[in-house]
């Protein structure tokens, strides 16, 4: 009799009625085989296998992790609502023990969805992983979260809004900025000083392949998450490292995914990106379920799936080795690199230009992190968009310090309205959202 | 004039209607050991004094099927699947005589790998050599083509009695459902013919040779032919019978919860506007899960036999019937023992029932009369709160679109409809206990054969367009057809609704009943390389589980008495 040795909850929203244009990869269509192929292979008829409802998330949900300029309402359509109400469903669900592992089969994406927003970028416009985190963190009290973003193109929101928490790693295993989309997450973005190496990001050559991806996997991943003890792993679950995927370079394949997700154990699986409506994605959630309830998954595979047409280049064997020990080092040697970097300075400045591809925007952004040896620190961004929005918003962490707290106060209070279309206040420790308009 | 007959588990209920409403109505015992003479005895006593050639049709629920599998007497019959990647199909094997063979279909109906001819002939070998007659032969994804099926049909059929390819049996994707159904449709199909080959002759014996139809678990009925092709529908179609005899009275628009109170259980079922619920997949019977429509039913282990006792100091209502209550011969005190203690049924032993409470009340340090109203109250209430259960079950059914996440309809009955032998001792107790609209079905201890007798004919399309491949299929009905690329969803409505109508027809329904709904109906574009190459249309029909049309009018005289 076929049943899940770990009990697994599923969250399956396929927006069957949205669409981000009518031809965009991110349609209707895209979940269609997918929930042809989990039907016809019955999984959720397994014992252990449990269909859940998604919920709609709530607007202080999203605000505990977004600025949504002019506000979510604007920024975001239903479906999104939908979609990372459907990770924060399969995260209570993981949190209550009435699962032992979820995964959120939703579409729209969100991993590249930053902590401002003001449109869509990469099809995404919420971080559906980062409202799940702090939902759960805000109602369970815990603390230490990893992220593993296994998407082709680079977790750049997700990285964006967790680049300064030390409690949460993020660790990104994507296709080299140089060849794809976003660009970043080379291996020297490594977090901000008071968080640095709880972002570490291995960026992979182009046809890198199944034994490339489970290397990382044994070889970095699971050693830096054995040393780093999350009560929580996430596993950011794009599947455009597919090789029939129409809008990425790799040969990873739906055996890999399931051996990678086996290995991984991830607690929480959020489906990301996968273009290869046809081909690829109604084999890799196949395999991904199996891989997560601990069914085997062996027999699953592509029809047109030749191994030995995959196989990866010795020089491609030997780039995926130093992007994975350039990503230990960066870890190994966190602690000196923050005492490094924060020196004698009070204050760590950076400026940022951030592109919103989907919406066609460009952004400007100041930012200013209090540096602090007890929190992740006050942080203030200075937003401009050519949009004509003009906003401040200040963050207060999840475990800041009394002192950072007073700072970010007072930046919310005295800065001069005159300037901004209007100055926010994101208080985690209060789980408050405060504005201040014109 | 209608017959109606029920086979429960301990009576059987038969009813007589004409156009002036109830002529007759008759129970005798279930000899679960023969049916045959069960049915044949209550059809005699029903028909005595009436000239067989003024009834019009009979219908008919039995237990047959359901317990030839509850029981685990079903009849060898081999299987032939098609699996491809994905799960093994070995873990769906039905038990000997399962051959997994090589074919693969993709989940666009789309062949990855050929069959193969030499391991279909060497399992039809090998099940002749075992003397298997009757076989089921199902691929994954055969909804979506069932090429694969019909060709391993077609290699075998002159070798058996009859074949019975998996496609036909449902439209719903589960390629492990389709493997019970087909599976279950094979294994009880020579019990179910015998057995009502038997009882169409011994009624053409008497005169009756009107035709005959048989409930299915969705309440709608089918007829003999039907059955014997399909005979998988009439599992568990006992439940449907009392629903479809309670639908007249349900309000409308709104909605209902059915509570048909037994000796051993009470079932449950939903009715919005009087139409019953239906579960989103299939009938559930002991380890087969299939794609056999049923009503969402809930049986759970409370009636007026269960059993009363007291465990780590709290008082425990079944789920178990340890025998009938005290009050008529029984060992062990049951809700109707307290019953009669509260002096609100008599015609048993008083005495006895009242022993038996008195322990229940000296172990509670209570009154007799104290412990048969707590035992009572208990027994409503975890009645309600199952049925709360039921509810939440259903409004919990995820959804996939938007427009149904943000405006989802849940569902929050305020009627309560009460039937089976105890109903009128629960009505009134209900009614008191919450804040639901409480009555009684009239007739409520034969409501279940007045159903039967009601129903119309019920069936389901399913039908699958495809503009890019121009082609259109509706896998259960062996339909397949080129269509216009620019086909539209109406176009595409109107066609399943044609191939509804006529297989509604074939399978015992009149034109005035094809009462219809569209159950699912999507449509997407088919976007490759960022150009519309064609467009995905499904839709999913069925002739709505109701009562005919010409004996609604029979259900509202029942109504007035």
């Amino acid at each position: 009799m076929l049943f899940a040795k770990h009990q697994t909850g599923l969250v399956f929203f396929p927006a069957f009625d949205w669409a981000i244009s009518p031809t965009h990869p991110e349609r209707e269509e895209r979940l269609l085989y997918t929930q042809d192929q989990i039907m016809e292979e019955g999984i959720l008829d397994i014992d252990g296998i449990h269909e859940l409802k998604a919920e709609v998330v709530e607007i202080a949900d999203v605000q505990r992790v977004h600025f949504c300029v002019p506000d979510p309402w604007k920024v975001m359509t239903e479906s999104h609502f939908i979609s990372a109400g459907g990770a924060k469903t399969t995260g209570k669900a993981v949190m209550n023990r009435s699962i032992e592992r979820g995964f959120a089969l939703v579409r729209p994406p969100g991993h590249h969805a930053m902590r401002v927003v003001h449109g869509g970028r990469g099809f995404c416009n919420v971080n559906n992983e980062a409202i799940m985190i702090e939902y759960l963190r805000r109602t369970y009290g815990i603390r230490r979260v990893a992220v593993i973003d296994t998407d082709c193109h680079h977790g750049d929101g997700t990285q964006d809004i967790y680049w300064h928490d030390r409690d949460t790693l993020f660790i990104s295993i994507h296709q080299d900025g140089r060849t794809l989309y976003p660009g970043s997450g080379m291996a020297d973005e490594a977090g901000g000083p008071n968080a640095y190496g709880t972002t570490l990001n291995i960026p992979l050559p182009p046809y890198t392949s199944q034994e490339g991806f489970i290397h990382v996997i044994q070889e970095a991943v699971l050693p830096i998450l054995e040393e780093f003890k999350p009560e929580l792993v996430v596993n950011s679950a794009g599947q455009d490292n597919h090789f029939t995927d129409p809008l990425t370079n790799m040969n990873f394949c739906a055996q890999g995914y399931a051996r990678m997700t086996s290995l991984l154990k991830p607690d929480i699986a959020v489906l990301e990106g996968g273009y290869s409506i046809e081909g690829a994605l109604p084999y890799v959630n196949v395999g991904i379920i199996l891989a997560l309830a601990g069914i085997d998954f062996r027999y699953v595979c592509e029809p047109d799936y030749n191994p030995d047409s995959l196989r990866q280049t010795k020089e491609i064997t030997a780039d995926v080795k130093i992007a994975c020990q350039r990503a230990l080092k960066t870890w190994k040697n966190r602690e000196a690199m923050r005492e490094k970097l924060i020196g004698n300075k009070k204050v760590d400045e950076r400026r940022c230009n951030i592109f919103y591809d989907t919406d066609g925007i460009y952004e400007n952004q100041f930012e200013s992190l209090q540096l602090c040896a007890d929190c992740s620190g006050a942080l203030k961004i200075d937003s401009r968009a050519d949009t004509g929005a003009h906003v401040l918003a200040v963050h207060i962490p999840t475990n800041a310090c009394p002192r950072c707290i007073d700072i970010a106060n007072q930046w919310y209070e005295s800065a001069n309205l005159k300037k901004f279309d209007a100055i926010y206040l994101q208080d985690r420790p209060e789980d408050a959202y405060r504005i201040r308009k014109k | 004039m209608i017959i109606g007959l029920d086979v429960g588990g301990t009576h059987t209920d038969v009813v007589l209607l004409s156009q002036d409403g109830l002529e007759n109505r008759s129970k005798v015992l279930t000899d679960t050991g023969d049916l045959f003479s069960t049915i044949v005895t209550a059809i005699e006593r029903i028909t005595e004094n009436v000239d067989p050639r003024q009834i019009h049709h009979t219908v008919l629920s039995t237990t047959l099927t359901t317990n030839a599998i509850v029981e685990g007497k079903l009849s060898p019959a081999g299987m032939i699947v098609t699996s491809g990647p994905g799960l093994h199909p070995d873990n769906f094997s039905t038990g000997d005589h399962y051959h997994p063979v090589s074919g693969a279909m993709d989940h666009s109906g789309r062949e990855i790998q050929a069959v193969d001819e030499n391991q279909v002939r060497q399992a039809a070998e090998k099940m002749r050599t075992d003397g298997i007659e009757h076989v089921g032969v199902v691929g994954k994804f055969s909804t979506r083509n069932p090429e694969h099926e019909m060709k391993i049909s077609r290699l075998i059929e002159p070798e058996f009695a009859k074949v019975f390819p998996g496609h036909r049996t449902s439209g719903n994707f589960s390629f492990p459902r389709r493997i019970a159904t087909t599976y279950l449709n094979a294994a009880i199909y020579p019990i179910h013919k015998q057995f009502f080959e038997a009882v169409r002759d011994s009624l053409t014996e008497k005169g009756i040779t009107a035709p005959i139809y048989i409930l299915k678990a969705d309440g709608g009925t089918m007829d003999f032919n039907t059955s014997i092709d399909f005979p998988g529908q009439s599992i568990l179609s006992g439940p449907a019978a009392s629903v479809m005899g309670s639908v007249a009275f349900a309000e409308d628009p709104a909605e209902t919860i059915v509570l048909d109170i037994g000796g051993t259980t009470t079932d449950m079922a939903v009715l919005i506007n009087r139409v019953p619920v239906l579960v989103p997949h299939g009938i559930e019977i002991n380890q087969f899960k299939t794609h056999i429509r049923a009503l969402h039913t809930r049986s759970v282990g409370l009636g007026g036999d269960s059993a009363v006792r007291i465990q780590n100091g709290e008082l425990v209502i079944g789920p178990d019937r340890k025998g009938p209550a005290m009050a008529y011969g029984g060992s062990d005190p049951t809700p109707t023992d307290a019953l009669f203690v509260l002096g609100r049924v008599d015609g048993g032993d008083a005495k006895n029932a009242r022993k038996g409470i008195q322990q229940i009340a000296d172990q509670m340090g209570a009154s007799a009369e104290e412990a048969a109203r707590q035992i009572f109250d208990r027994t409503c209430r975890l009645i309600l709160e199952q049925a709360d259960e039921m509810v939440r079950a259903i409004n919990s059914k995820p959804v996939y679109t938007v427009r149904e996440a943000l405006e989802g309809h849940q569902i929050k009955p305020g009627h309560l409809l009460v039937l089976g032998g105890p109903a009128p001792h629960f009505e009134e107790h209900f009614r008191s206990i919450s804040d639901y609209n409480v009555s009684r079905v009239p007739q409520w201890d034969v409501a279940n054969a007045i159903g039967t007798a009601l129903s119309r004919t019920t069936c389901e399309v399913t039908l699958f367009v495809d503009t890019y491949r121009c082609r259109a299929i509706a896998p259960e009905e062996d339909f397949s057809e080129s269509v216009n690329p620019r086909i539209t969803a109406a176009e595409a409505r109107a066609m399943a609704h044609e191939l509804l109508m006529k297989k509604a027809l074939r399978e015992g329904a009149e034109t005035d009943d094809l009462e219809t709904d569209v159950l699912e109906e999507l449509e997407f574009n088919m976007i490759r390389n960022f150009q519309l190459i064609g467009r995905n249309i499904r839709i999913k029909m069925q002739v709505r589980p109701g009562l005919k049309h010409d004996l609604q009018e029979i259900a509202r005289m029942i109504h007035n008495g």
